[in-house]
């Protein structure tokens, strides 16, 4: 056994060591049904952050992970798809993906999960990895979704993105309030 | 929980959300608790980067440009493994720094320090079969922050790893030992008295290369499953 190492602030400089050229093109223009994913992501006072970092990681829209410990062969990869992006926040705390909507998953006991995107949140002044998730509006399976009902259901529209209309592709905004206000739902796994 | 495929007990070494003495967290720690849920495939998948991330020029950060960087050059090198003792292999490790005189290459840092034309202060290396990774590079200087009167950063190397799942990504800083900013440091005293030494490097004279440069020793542990899982 080994003791796991603790975790520290990626500080106000992470761009200099974690920004790749196109990282948020997690679907590139072959890949049909591609939308976009955007939000910002703000302080305890509602005022953007414009030195924190948004990771994703998803299924594709069979609902297949692009890893290993996703067995079920009958659900096809995508070529060219491997689920995962990363956005550093602008000036205005904005951040966007491109990518696909992901398909139901499996959960616990083998219940369906909703679509849904896993959120990693990075920045100054957070210590740790805030862990969250995006979730897509007028969807009939998050009534039953094993983690959504983890949540207060007053709380529960912080996780839910809207559709935002124009744009040249569907868009779906989720803000992230780290604290303060409709304070985002963070998880723990 | 029942079920869980990796241990929590890992996530009581992390610093609390919240830690007053490093002020930015007052106005971007959560507020409320995380929600405890289960780990489904979506926790226990994760993107998986390896070579086609990293050419061998990432690993020398002192090669970089036409010229070498001012400074103390070092070699640091240490094992990426997970919690059960197992190496880590073919994963990324993004590693960023301040130059030898604590500036960063970058718009916001203004601390009145010389930039180096030599020096970028971005490395990435990709672990061997054993976990194995290293880089060459020169020691970054301690810099001042404005958190309180006087703050000063101690010497430190900012690191990012995947790991086997979205569950074990980690973010963190490497310290050098023997540094009197430790004992002054929130960022540092944010992790529990128990785990703040797993952030501080060893002194090795086996990485030390000979008329060349020092060495330092750091592993580094991911989460990780507490038995290889067999399919989910
Ligand atoms: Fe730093």
């Amino acid at each position: 056994m080994a003791n796991v190492t603790p975790s520290q602030t990626v500080g106000p400089y992470l761009h200099i060591g974690l920004e790749w050229k196109d990282a948020h093109i997690v679907a590139g223009d072959s890949i049909p049904g591609r939308i976009r994913i955007e939000g910002q992501v703000a302080d305890f006072k509602g005022q953007a952050t414009p030195d924190c970092m948004v990771e994703i990681w998803q299924a594709n829209a069979a609902g297949r992970y692009d890893h290993p410990a996703d067995r079920r062969d009958d659900k096809k990869l995508t070529p060219g798809f491997k689920g995962f992006g990363r956005c550093s926040t602008d000036a205005q705390g904005m951040f966007r993906f491109v990518t696909v909507k992901p398909g139901a998953v499996p959960g616990p006991g083998n219940a369906l999960q909703a679509p849904h995107i896993a959120l990693g949140i990075f920045g100054r002044g957070l210590l740790k990895r805030l862990y969250s998730r995006l979730y897509f509006p007028d969807e009939p399976l998050n009534d039953a979704d094993p983690v959504l009902n983890l949540v207060d259901p007053a709380r529960r529209g912080t996780l839910i993105a809207r559709k935002v209309a124009g744009g040249d592709l569907p868009t779906y905004r989720l803000d992230i309030r780290l604290q303060g206000g409709a304070e985002t739902v963070f998880f723990e796994a | 929980m029942r079920g869980d495929i990796y241990p929590r007990g890992a996530l009581g070494d992390d610093p609390p959300i919240l830690h007053p003495g490093y002020k930015s967290t007052l106005e971007r720690a959560p507020s409320r608790p995380p929600v405890p849920i289960p780990q489904t495939l979506s926790e226990l998948t994760g993107p998986i980067f390896g070579h086609d991330r990293c050419r061998p020029e990432d690993t020398d950060l002192t090669r970089q440009h036409a010229g070498a960087p001012q400074g103390e050059r070092i070699i640091v090198a240490g094992k990426l493994l997970d919690e059960a003792g197992r190496p880590v292999a073919g994963q990324l490790v993004e590693m960023w720094q301040c130059n030898a005189a604590g500036r960063y290459r970058h718009p916001v840092d203004q601390h009145d320090a010389p930039l180096d034309p030599n020096f970028t202060g971005v490395g990435r290396a990709v672990t061997d079969a054993e976990g194995n990774w290293r880089f060459t590079t020169v020691k970054p200087g301690a810099y001042p922050w404005r958190n309180h009167p006087n703050a000063w950063r101690p010497a430190h190397l900012h690191f990012s790893l995947f790991g086997p799942s979205f569950m074990s990504r980690l973010v963190t800083q490497m310290f050098f030992p023997g540094d009197p900013l430790l004992a002054l440091d929130p960022i540092f005293h944010g992790v529990p008295e128990h785990a703040r030494d797993r952030l501080v490097a060893a002194f090795d004279l086996d990485v030390t290369q000979p008329e060349w440069a020092l060495g330092y020793r750091w592993d580094i542990v991911l989460r990780g499953a507490k038995e290889t899982p067999k399919g989910i």
